[in-house]
């Protein structure tokens, strides 16, 4: 069985349909890329399939439990965790306190303060520091320690490089590499192609809030996902831009 | 004239006492509860009832008033402010409003106009003063009074920054939706909030009908001294409410000593200029006037 | 509908509206000469109902329409009074004096609301409730009012009881219709579109370049000059004037309640609820406390279950405008629908002209 799947998504923003029919699964360990341009749809997704958005249709299956009218602090606790995008940190509160409340829902697993602090060792002499006076690249790693609290089963990163120098979105990777090699299961949002198709196993393009291409991302050509994503692949007569 | 400076202090710690919930419930909702001080008079009256009729000493009967406000601030919360804050800002003002209105008229149709007090069923306490250098007597009553102002403050402080319900709850305060994202129930922790706030709600209206007199529409009045302490002291610390309830005391002896009629004058007016000049010199408003403590405050 | 065209028709009245038009003025015209065939007792009740249309259209405009709920306004009542006794002790004519005192408390309101307009939402409500706290003591101070003894506006007295009856629930009607008429065209001209505007957002409308503290202020003085009249009236029909009374935290109970009955943030929905303000006044006054209970406990319910009171619910249901101060869309009924996610009419309507 697959760990999640996401079967016919619709989500609404009032009268804007951001997601609209969205069908695909992923397996433990699996490493899956969201690729596609603003408005795209990719966070909308990802924010309902952490609870944070309530679908106006489909559904999302965690090991085959239905998760429509699970509350999103609930989900966390059966495995799903998201580095929203912006990090939504609590800026008030430090690093270690906001590494604290990644525990709240108590699941079994490995990780700690420490280990946290071990994977980003640039955190280590911040960790009594307010997160609103933290570096971009401090507050993603807090974001991601965060996240990994609650020894999620799987791991929803929104678009974690987004506004951070390369040098530091080289080294956040690098920590995820680690995570990617130890089997844990991730959905990353990544706007730089390139990087999205290196380090993902299977990517999915999206459109406008459809799935405009699904493949495994060694197959997969940057030409084709580049049509994909400015919409030039539709193969069906009358749409396709001479 | 030193012996009305430490009354004033310690009359203080009352302010302290019923200043703390407000801003509490309004550092961590956003909502101003403006049933605030008809709940502390609600309190009051219980304790007055279960002395009055069953010889249950108000030191005892916190024992079963406190819970009750417990359970009171958990369904307020549940109910009226849940459902009202969905519809804006405004509407929990007048929901809480109108609670005051209907809190105030049944405690007048249950007990009528007189006016009550705790003072007979405490003993000596109401009474009773110890004698400190200099030729001053201060109240047993006020010095319990105020440290259990302080004592709650630091308590309060204390579950805020060390524990993990107290880290959920300020989760909850700066960004409900993400706070479920990392696994806060915000739903529980904004409930458990408003209960605590109670609770602190009904150790002053205990203090209220120890010190003083009480009657059906005496929540009004408690209503604006909380408000008034809180905004005085509110400069980020729950530290802040204590500093305010001592500056809103002081200013009413000093006012009292101007003018027979000056005690209730005094407080507003120093109210209004402290409210004067932080506006004037923040050019912000009051945003963010009334904020949760963080560690590096305390 | 045409089918000829598919662009929106923008229209202001519709034509219930005027026919509403005509019969607000027929109302008006019957209201005037009413007092002719009622009883002494009726005009006064007439009067005191023309009072409350006063509070809830002037409480409505500073909440429905500049987002700032105050739980003070007793403070411009209390004064509209108190400045009406000071002038006419001071010699003025007492019907004179009624209306230079409703001026006086809206000039006295404008430096007022430099300082308190800058608090938000419960801190000016509760703001504004010291604010009233604070006067009433300082009136109380005053050797003429005695304290909560109170004074009363003798003056009056040298009109017969009859004359005196007529004259003020003339001046109440006259105030009323002019307050309600001052509201409407403010409503109706370029400042309505900015007073919607903050009404909905007040920070799009601050970047849209709305001057949003300066409406702020205009509805400021002008609640406070309304209700100002509104005190100066009842101090008219009451004669006696003891501060507790006036500066009473009850008056904006009653002013929360009507508003929110009959539909906060539409110009009609004030005036339904001092109707049914009036009525339950009326049936059940005499209940004493659960009167109160229950003034309360409706407030709070409708605020509730029907934030948007009667009249907003009936609006939204039935597209039903009487007096638009708006603009409203409509689309041609054949347009086009592009698989439900563009907004039906029926939806957009209400949506966009709710005033």
């Amino acid at each position: 069985m697959s760990l999640l799947s996401v079967e016919d998504l619709v989500v609404r923003h009032g009268l804007l349909q951001a997601v609209r029919g969205v069908s695909f699964r992923i397996e433990r360990g699996e490493t899956l890329a969201l690729v596609g341009a603003n408005g795209a749809g990719k966070t909308t997704l990802l924010r309902a399939i952490a609870g944070a958005h309530q679908p106006a249709a489909g559904r999302v299956l965690l090991d085959g439990a239905d998760l429509t009218n699970v509350p999103s602090h609930k989900r966390v606790g059966m495995g799903i965790a998201l580095v929203p995008e912006g990090r939504k940190l609590f800026v008030q509160m430090t690093v270690e306190e906001n590494l604290l409340l990644g525990r709240t829902a108590s699941r079994p697993g490995e990780w700690s303060v420490d280990r946290v602090l071990d994977m980003f060792p640039n955190l280590k002499p911040r960790r009594h520091a307010k997160t609103g006076h933290l570096s971009g690249g401090e507050q993603q790693a807090t974001a991601i320690g965060r996240a990994l609290m609650s020894n999620p089963e799987v791991l929803l990163l929104d678009e974690v490089s987004l506004g951070l120098s390369p040098l530091i979105v080289d080294r956040v990777y690098a920590a995820l590499q680690g995570l990617m090699a130890s089997g844990t299961t991730i959905i990353l949002v990544e706007q730089d192609l390139s990087r999205a198709l290196s380090v993902s196993d299977r990517v999915i393009c999206m459109l406008e809030g459809r799935v405009a291409l699904e493949g495994p991302s060694k197959a997969v050509s940057r030409d084709e996902v580049t049509k994909a994503y400015f919409g030039l692949h539709r193969k069906s007569p009358g749409s396709v831009p001479a | 004239m030193s012996n009305q400076i430490i009354q004033g202090i310690l009359l203080g710690g009352y302010y302290a006492l019923i200043a703390c919930g407000l801003s509490f419930m309004f550092s961590v909702m956003r909502i101003i509860n403006l049933a605030h001080g008809s709940l502390a008079v609600f309190a009051a009256f219980a304790l007055w009832w279960l002395a009055s009729r069953f010889h249950i000493p108000p030191f005892v009967g916190l024992l079963i008033v406190l819970p009750l406000m417990a359970a009171i601030g958990w369904a307020l919360q549940r109910f009226l402010l849940e459902r009202s804050a969905r519809g804006g800002a405004l509407l929990p003002i007048l929901t809480t409003f109108g609670l005051a209105i209907v809190i105030d008229n049944m405690l007048f149709e249950q007990f009528g106009a007189d006016t009550r007090s705790l003072a007979p069923y405490i003993g000596s306490l109401s009474y009773d003063s110890w004698e400190w250098p200099g030729n001053i007597y201060v109240g047993k009553l006020a010095v319990i009074m105020f440290a259990t102002a302080v004592i709650l403050l630091g308590g309060l402080q204390l579950f805020l920054t060390r524990t993990r319900l107290g880290r959920s709850i300020r989760a909850t305060s700066e960004d409900p939706d993400t706070a479920g994202l990392v696994g806060v129930d915000a739903r529980r922790a904004n409930a458990i909030a408003a209960s605590i706030a109670m609770v602190t709600v009904g150790l002053a209206g205990a203090f209220l009908g120890m010190r003083a007199t009480f009657d059906p529409y005496a929540g009004a009045p408690q209503l604006l001294f909380a408000f008034e302490a809180a905004v005085i002291g509110g400069a980020g610390s729950l530290w802040g409410t204590l500093v305010g309830g001592i500056v809103l005391a002081l200013a009413q002896t000093v006012g009292a000593q101007v003018h027979p009629q000056g005690f209730l004058i005094g407080g507003h007016a120093v109210f209004l200029v402290v409210l004067f000049v932080r506006l004037s010199t923040s050019g912000l408003g009051l945003r963010g006037l009334l904020r949760l403590p963080s560690r590096s405050a305390s | 509908m045409s089918a000829v065209s598919s662009s929106p028709i923008i229209e202001r009245g519709t034509t219930t509206s005027r026919i509403a038009a005509i019969a607000v003025a027929v109302i008006i015209a019957l209201l005037a000469i009413a007092p002719q065939f009622l009883s002494a007792g009726a005009v006064d009740r007439m009067t005191a109902l023309f009072i409350y249309v006063i509070l809830a259209a002037m409480w409505n405009a500073l909440a429905g329409f500049g987002g700032l709920v105050s739980v003070g306004q007793q403070v411009f009542f209390g004064l509209g009074a108190y400045f009406a006794i000071r002038l006419a002790d001071a010699g003025l004519n007492p019907f004179a004096s009624l209306f230079v005192s409703a001026i006086v408390v809206g000039v006295v309101s404008w430096p007022l609301s430099l300082f308190m307009l800058r608090l938000r939402n419960g801190e000016f409500a509760i703001g504004m409730w010291v604010i009233a706290a604070l006067t009433h003591l300082l009136v109380n101070l005053d050797r003429l009012v005695q304290g909560e003894t109170g004074t009363s506006l003798i003056s009056l007295n040298v009109y017969d009881a009859g004359t005196r009856r007529v004259a003020i629930y003339w001046l109440a009607l006259a105030s009323m219709t002019a307050l309600l008429g001052i509201l409407f065209g403010l409503l109706r001209g370029s400042t309505g579109a900015a007073i919607r505007a903050i009404r909905d957002n007040e920070d799009a409308a601050a970047s849209v370049g709305v001057r949003v503290t300066g409406t702020k202020r205009l509805l400021f003085v002008l609640a406070a000059f309304g209700i100002g009249v509104a005190g100066a009236l009842w101090l008219a029909t009451s004669i006696t004037f003891q501060p507790k009374t006036y500066f009473n935290v009850q008056w904006t109970a009653y002013m929360i309640f009507m508003v929110l009955v009959g539909g906060i943030g539409t110009f009609e929905g004030a005036i339904l609820g001092a109707l049914v303000f009036f009525l339950i006044e009326t049936w059940f006054g005499g209940t004493g406390v659960w009167y109160l209970v229950g003034l309360g406990a409706t407030a709070v319910l409708f605020s509730l279950f029907l934030p948007r009171g009667l009249w907003g619910t009936i609006e939204g249901r039935f597209g039903l405008r009487l007096l638009p101060v708006g603009y409203r869309v409509r689309l041609p009924e054949n347009a086009p629908a592009d698989d439900g996610s563009a907004p039906s009419p029926e939806r957009t309507t209400p949506g966009q002209e709710k005033a």
